[in-house]
């Protein structure tokens, strides 16, 4: 850019450049690093000890919290509910969105945006509404799903969809997926509308078919919006709470516990600081390697 | 369609058809049976044939959520004045008429909402310029810095949040959700890319004019950037609305609740009172949809711009 051809800046000018960037910069540093990044350091040093909620700083304890992790029956349960979550959400989420993303673009305007603002709506909406009110829709009594897949027949009684360790996982996935499409296809829809029309063209007069134009031109140009939206619905799935925590509390028998609420009932039911801490801990590196998988892959390709 | 495709593929018209009919049952179902549920009788609500339009409306079911708590309507309290009694405790000195408490929730959540998005948007975009557009030592590092704090989890930075607020005698109030709100990196990463794009030369053109710092930003980059604080101004409501965990964890007393978590409460103690529920999740989500709607324009921009990585 034109940096490069820029005069070097006199000292003075540096330094006045230094200061009257820290200073606008001052006010929102504030609040980063009293409330992310200082929580974040006592996040792993809280992790190595035996807090609880009521004592102050609790005493180091080395990795036994750790250790104790990985022991733990429930947490185990918790962190492969969690893969299972992000195993299937991740891709469904993925494809579905590019599968709408392809279909509306090229819409007329309010019809594309009209798809946008419904598939969006879940995540307006928040998640305890949405979680209340599907909560009723799966009611085992007078929930409308139950009403409406014994009408059709394709089930013959009532099902305890939330009671049931077979379903309860699944049921939960399901309205994940109708909070995590929303933002994935805005961004596929942006992302397709800027390939860039030449090579569609050319493509085209070349002979190619819609599939191959698709595959070929489009899908590599919109790889970075891929990648993009790998990471933050991985990042979505892994922090799967308020569902949980309001459908089912982890039950029936821990079938639908994941970390996030293991972390949660550690801390406040149990009031196990440092080891909810150290699961914190656990889940942020799981995160952060996932991440940087995700990148690695797309970067090869 | 658009006037280049000449006619529709049978594949076409049914992939139409099926985005439209999933649009329709899991997208805009459970919205439409929110609203229609809130005026349900509880005969129809607990009939396990349901009403697809409701045969009667009723406000009973809002006049059960506003009878169930009660709250005062406001608490003003001397600043900082938690720091200086006994037992941390604020001292009032205007206490408001005493009314549903659904109603202070809702009056909470539009309070927290609204200045966390006033204080992000001050201080974002003030940091995002600068980050996009000052050259000074340390910068590459500080950007280093806040990308890694998006990718990590927010949620899980909450527990040792609740110990630093209480340690700075901000627990139970709604400022200790409505500060890590502004503290979250995000804003200053959409503000930086939108400040990408002032030309330097305006800047410098500003500066051989003799306008100072202050003044070359609120006449030059401010307005500039006016379309990326729109969009972080409504990105950051929705999120600071429905941010259930932070809430949470961070308010426990009936006065502090918001209206989601309110609902999540009553979900505890009346769960099977759908209609009651209906209600309050009705008067949770039906405000903030209508914001969201009304700046749709801005938020679908917020989305896009925040995802292109510099």
């Amino acid at each position: 850019m034109a940096k490069a051809n820029q005069p070097p800046m006199s000292r003075a000018l540096a330094r006045r450049e230094t200061i009257s960037g820290y200073l606008f910069m001052l006010p929102s540093l504030i609040f980063f690093f009293v409330f992310v990044v200082y929580p974040m350091v006592m996040c792993v040093f809280t992790s190595l000890t035996d807090a609880t909620m009521a004592d102050g700083g609790g005493n180091f304890i080395g990795m036994t919290n750790y250790v104790n992790l990985f022991q733990d029956e429930i947490f185990r349960k918790a962190l492969v509910n969690t893969v299972i979550i992000v195993v299937v959400s991740v891709p469904t989420v993925c494809a579905f969105s590019l599968w709408v993303g392809a279909c509306i673009y090229k819409m007329r305007d309010w019809a594309c945006s009209a798809y946008r603002v419904i598939f969006y709506l879940p995540v307006v909406t928040g998640s305890v509404a949405v979680t209340v009110v599907w909560k009723w829709i799966y009611h085992y009594y007078n929930g409308v799903l139950n009403y409406v897949g014994t009408g059709l027949g394709l089930w013959e009684k009532n099902i305890n969809w939330l009671g049931d360790t077979k379903f309860a996982l699944g049921c939960i996935i399901l309205i994940l997926f109708t909070t995590s499409v929303g933002q994935p296809i805005v961004l596929y829809v942006s992302a397709l509308g800027n390939v860039d029309t030449t090579l569609i063209e050319a493509a085209e007069v070349d002979g190619a078919t819609d599939m191959q134009v698709f595959w070929k031109v489009k899908w590599p140009q919109i790889m970075p919006t891929t990648l993009y939206i790998l990471v933050i619905t991985t990042i979505n799935s892994f922090q799967c709470f308020a569902l949980i925590q309001l459908l089912t509390s982890g039950g029936p028998k821990h079938a639908t516990d994941t970390v996030m609420y293991y972390i949660y009932y550690s801390a406040f039911t149990l009031y196990k600081y440092g080891y909810a801490n150290a699961m914190g801990v656990v889940l942020a590196i799981c995160i952060a390697i996932l991440s940087a998988v995700q990148f690695k892959l797309a970067k090869s390709e | 369609m658009n006037t280049g495709v000449k006619h529709r593929s049978v594949y076409q018209t049914v992939t139409m058809i099926l985005i439209a009919i999933i649009a329709v049952v899991i997208f805009l179902f459970p919205l439409y049976w929110i609203v229609t549920g809130s005026f349900k009788t509880p005969t129809a609500i607990n009939n396990s044939v349901p009403e697809w339009w409701p045969s009667e409306w009723v406000m009973r079911n809002f006049n059960e959520l506003f009878s169930k708590r009660s709250a005062p309507l406001w608490e003003l309290h001397v600043p900082l004045s938690e720091w200086f009694t006994q037992d941390n405790s604020q001292i009032v000195f205007s206490t408001g008429p005493t009314v549903p408490a659904a109603i202070r929730w809702l009056i909470n959540t539009v309070f927290m909402s609204v200045t966390a998005m006033i204080i992000t948007c001050v201080t974002a975009s003030l940091a995002g310029y600068a980050l996009a557009k000052k050259r000074f030592a340390g910068r590459a590092i500080l950007f280093s810095l806040i990308v890694a704090a998006m990718a990590l989890p927010k949620q899980v930075i909450l527990i040792p949040l609740l110990r630093e607020m209480s340690n700075l005698h901000l627990s139970d109030t709604i400022w200790s959700v409505i500060f890590p709100i502004v503290g979250w990196p995000f804003g200053v990463f959409l503000m930086k890319q939108f400040s990408e794009s002032i030309p330097g030369e305006i800047l410098e053109a500003a500066r051989i004019d003799g306008a100072g710092e202050v003044k070359t930003f609120t006449t030059i980059v401010f307005p500039m950037i006016k379309p990326g604080v729109g969009a972080l101004a409504i990105f950051t409501f929705i999120n600071c609305w429905n941010d259930y965990f932070m809430q949470l964890v961070m308010l426990r007393g009936t006065n502090v609740l918001t209206m989601p978590l309110g609902i999540a409460k009553m979900q505890g103690e009346f769960g099977q009172d759908y209609g009651l529920l209906m209600a309050g999740a009705a008067l949770a989500s039906v405000p903030i949809i209508i914001v969201f709607l009304a700046f749709q324009k801005y938020f679908t921009q917020g989305i896009t711009m925040g995802a292109v990585k510099g």
